[in-house]
Order: C-alpha cells, then sequence, then structure tokens
C-alpha cells in the first residue's frame, strides 16, 4: 500500500475498538475523535456503530457537529455504520424531534427499520465493488435507506429490495456493522476512498 | 452469481435472515458502549432518560432502593408498564427477570423488551439454576461480582456482562470491588501457561474453553459494565476508568434532586471519563445526590451481591 491514511473514529459512544481494529487492519493510522481539534489532521472519519440519539446529543453539547458538518461539506471521505449510517443521512425517519445529523448523503434513512432487537439479524450481503463473494451483514436494530437522491450510488440490497449500503462521492454508509465480523474488506474499500484523496 | 458459504459458517444462505445469533446477542451490547443504561419505573422517566442521551433504559417497577426500603418479594414489572416504556422511548429497553424464573424471561421475551436482565436486584426464584439463556432469541444481561460468576453466566448464555456492585445503595464502594476483581481475575489468567489453565478452570468452577478464551484476549468476550451504586459523574467517569466498557445508574438518577440535569451529566462523565475539567463541569450545580447506605452497615441477608451462583 502506498500510504498510510490517517483515521478519525467518532468516540462519542458506541462500537469505537471493532471499528479502530478494522481500520488497523485495513492500513490505516487509527484516533479517536471526541473534540472539534481532533478533527485536525485526520484523513477520514468512521462514524461507529451505537446509539444515534446519544452521538447526536452529545456532538451538539461538545461544539463537534457544526466542525463534523464543515469538514464533510469540504470533502472528509467518511464511513458510517448503522448509527453513522443515521448520523450521514440528509433525513430520517422514526428519530427524535430534535435529532441532529451530521448529513452529506442525500438520503431518506429509517432508524430502527427492521424492528426491535429480537428481529435482529445475520444475512449475507453482496456488495458492489467488493470482490470474493458476499459479507456477513450483521443488523442490529438497524436502519435501512428508504429513498436515495440522483447522485448516490446503491451498493448493496437485501433480497427484498431493501437498500442497506450506499456511497455518495466521498461518503459511505452501511445499514450493517462490518465491524463485527472480523472480514476487513468494507474497511479496506473505505481506506482506499480515502488514499484516493491523500 | 450468489455464493453461498458452507452452512458450518454463522451465515445465513444470502437473503435469508437469521436471529438470535450469538453475534447479534453480543453485537447489541457492543453498541451501547460508552453509554448510561438507566433504571426508570414510569414512561415519563424513561423520556427523561432519553432526553439526558441514555443509549438505553432498564424498565422496572420500583428502583433497587425502594425494594430495599419496601422490603417483600421483588418480580417481574407489570406488561403495561414495560408496553408504557416501549411505546415512549426510541432507544432500547431493557427489563429484569428474576434469577433462575425463566417464564418471566419468556414474557419479556414476547414483550419485545430489547435486553433482558437477570438480575439479583429482584428475588431468587432458584436457589441453585439461573436461566438457560441459549434458549432465548432475546439477550441477557447478568451480574457478577468474579470472573468465574461471569463466565458461568457467559455459558449458560449471557450475551453482556455486568458488575454487580450493590445496588440501590448510591455506594459505588462494591462496584469498585468487583469491577477490580473482575479485571484482577483476568489479569491473573493472562500470566498462566497452558498446563495452568486447567487447573484455573477448576479453581474458577467455569468451563476451560471460556477461561483459555479469556486468557488469549485479555478480556471478557462480551461486553462488560458497571453497575450497583453510581450516584455521581466522577462514579461513572471512575468505573470507565478502572476498565468498564459503560455503567447502569439505577437508583443515583430518580432518587437525586435534579434528575434530568444528574442524567446528562452522568452521560456526559461517562464519555469523557478521563477529562477531569469536563467531570468537574458536569458536577456542577446538580442538586442533592442520593443519601446512600454504608454498605459496611448491611447486613448480609441484605447484600444483593451474594445473590447468583
Amino acid at each position: 500500500m502506498p500510504s498510510t491514511p490517517t483515521v478519525g473514529v467518532l468516540a462519542l459512544q458506541g462500537d469505537v475498538r471493532e471499528h479502530t481494529a478494522a481500520l488497523q487492519a485495513a492500513g490505516a493510522q487509527v484516533r479517536p475523535v471526541r473534540r472539534p481539534e481532533e478533527l485536525d489532521g485526520v484523513d477520514g472519519l468512521v462514524i461507529p456503530g451505537g446509539e444515534s440519539t446519544t452521538m447526536s446529543k452529545l456532538a451538539v453539547a461538545f461544539g463537534l457537529l457544526e466542525p463534523l458538518r464543515a469538514r464533510i461539506r469540504a470533502g472528509l471521505p467518511a464511513y458510517g455504520s448503522c448509527a453513522g449510517m443515521i448520523m450521514l443521512a440528509d433525513k430520517i425517519l422514526d428519530g427524535r424531534d430534535d435529532q441532529e445529523t451530521i448529513g452529506g448523503i442525500d438520503m431518506t434513512v429509517r432508524r430502527n427499520a427492521f424492528g426491535r432487537q429480537n428481529e435482529s439479524f445475520e444475512a449475507a450481503v453482496e456488495i458492489a465493488g467488493i470482490e470474493g463473494g458476499p459479507c456477513e451483514g450483521v443488523f442490529i436494530r438497524a436502519p435501512w435507506v428508504e429513498s436515495v437522491g440522483a447522485g448516490v450510488e446503491v451498493l448493496a440490497r437485501l433480497q427484498d429490495e431493501t437498500i442497506v449500503a450506499v456511497r455518495q462521492g466521498n461518503l459511505l454508509a452501511t445499514s450493517f456493522h462490518p465491524e463485527l465480523t472480523g472480514d476487513h474488506r468494507v474497511h479496506g474499500l473505505f481506506a482506499d476512498m480515502v488514499r484516493r484523496t491523500l | 452469481m450468489s455464493t453461498t458459504p458452507p452452512s458450518t459458517t454463522a451465515t445465513a444462505p444470502a437473503g435469508t435472515p437469521e436471529t438470535g445469533t450469538a453475534r447479534v446477542k453480543r453485537g447489541m451490547a457492543e453498541q451501547l458502549k460508552g453509554g448510561v443504561i438507566m433504571d426508570v419505573v414510569t414512561p415519563e422517566q424513561a423520556k427523561i432518560a432519553e432526553d439526558a442521551g441514555a443509549v438505553a433504559v432498564m424498565a422496572l417497577e420500583r428502583v433497587p432502593a425502594d425494594i430495599r426500603k419496601d422490603g417483600g418479594v421483588a418480580r417481574m414489572s407489570d406488561p403495561d408498564m414495560i408496553d408504557g416504556i416501549i411505546n415512549a422511548v426510541s432507544i432500547p429497553v431493557m427489563a429484569k427477570s428474576r434469577i433462575g424464573h425463566f417464564v418471566e424471561a419468556q414474557v419479556l421475551q414476547a414483550l419485545g423488551v430489547d435486553y433482558i436482565d437477570e438480575s439479583e436486584v429482584l428475588t431468587p426464584a432458584d436457589e441453585v439454576n439461573h436461566s438457560d439463556k441459549w434458549a432465548f432469541t432475546t439477550p441477557f444481561v447478568c451480574g457478577a461480582t468474579n470472573l468465574g460468576e461471569a463466565l458461568r453466566r457467559i455459558a449458560e448464555g449471557a450475551a453482556m456482562i455486568r458488575s454487580k456492585g450493590e445496588a440501590g445503595t448510591g455506594n459505588v464502594v462494591e462496584a469498585v470491588r468487583h469491577l477490580r476483581q473482575i479485571k484482577a481475575d483476568i489479569a491473573r489468567l493472562r500470566g498462566l501457561d497452558n498446563h495452568e489453565l486447567y487447573a484455573a478452570a477448576k479453581n474458577l468452577q467455569a468451563p476451560y474453553e471460556l477461561v483459555k478464551e479469556v486468557a488469549t484476549l485479555g478480556k471478557l468476550p462480551v461486553v462488560l459494565f458497571s453497575a450497583g451504586g453510581v450516584a455521581t459523574p466522577a462514579d461513572a467517569a471512575l468505573m470507565m476508568q478502572l476498565g468498564a466498557e459503560g455503567v447502569f445508574v439505577g437508583s443515583g438518577i430518580f432518587k437525586s434532586g435534579d434528575p434530568a440535569q444528574r442524567a446528562a451529566a452522568i452521560v456526559k462523565a461517562t464519555t469523557f471519563y478521563d477529562d477531569p475539567k469536563v467531570i468537574a463541569d458536569v458536577s456542577r450545580g446538580l442538586g442533592e445526590a442520593m443519601v446512600g447506605i454504608n454498605c459496611d452497615t448491611l447486613p448480609e441477608s441484605e447484600r444483593y451481591a451474594n445473590r447468583g451462583w
């Protein structure tokens, strides 16, 4: 690999450790981001799985939301899984009334769309641009993508056509949690997206 | 085009969803890390907890401090109350069953709670056996005071562990004792060679495979939270600095002077657990903390941590 990008992981709450390990396996240098100044010098950002309402509140309370929006508007590559997908959505359904997202991907995402924990599931997912067979998709109280704008590329659907992975420019989002599987191909794809911007 | 993984793997064939897998159950707890799970007894309290940034709420009939005060048999909550809380918030809802009361657990699963806490805070229904937690789609969290106890619960199917502490006291001393014990037990395993791990498993009264896994990983194979006595933002941060991956707060919030503000402060202190300036800031003007009980004056029979085997 030609270069080692520095990728931040938003560390307000959630499965930060698993994303950190997956990014390291994909050849990135990783640092946690909890404060605005910790965004300086990162080449890309991962927004982990977790509770999106908690992340949203903490991002607002600690003055992180606007700096995050500014960096992403300016082209910072970002990848969000599950709650991270919600945080990257321009519009959300079934969120709290006061729930803020960072936005950036022209899509509408429905929170907890598959149901409660008893409906959480695993299913294999074919992802466009990822070689070597389907990825193991772990869906935990997961969101789905209800609709996308013209500039959004749909990377994966379930058999019933539900959209579960998308990309728009430098932004990537999945409903599921590749970080829980030990299969680092999605993080590899994101690390390559980051490298291309260096 | 569709390459189906062999059926021996954890993943179902493409498009065939599989629910209730160990990965889905343990993975749910991974999503709660760095967060605060709050005891609530009404939909209104659940709203306050969600507004404050809780990652989940624990629905119960009485907070542990009131269970202590009122005495009597403490049981699973009224289904109507649990429904009310599920409908009031969008974050995960947990609820408690008595130890060994697998029918209460079946009811909680049927109600659609997101996690079941087989809890020593309620009056045990079985003084020998815990519930077989593998039999459920809904994941379980269980309390533990040491590594052997944690591994026995994981062997029974628990997908998350919390150190027990002493619930309803507002006194963090037992939470510290139990978390330190679990961490020390794990550290000790790290120093053993392969020959010694068999005897370690015997002494811990835990399955060898789990003991070996902990020795290799240097941590539990499931998420470890802390519980039982957290009453202040500094208490929560203390447990995080000691190695908890998140905290349960029971009576500490709704038995205090200003629950909404205290709840939000504990959430912030849990995220910035290693930043004393943030902890100082959020600790200002919180009003009265819960009064609290000195654990060394608690008679043995009133120590919830002794329940569970």
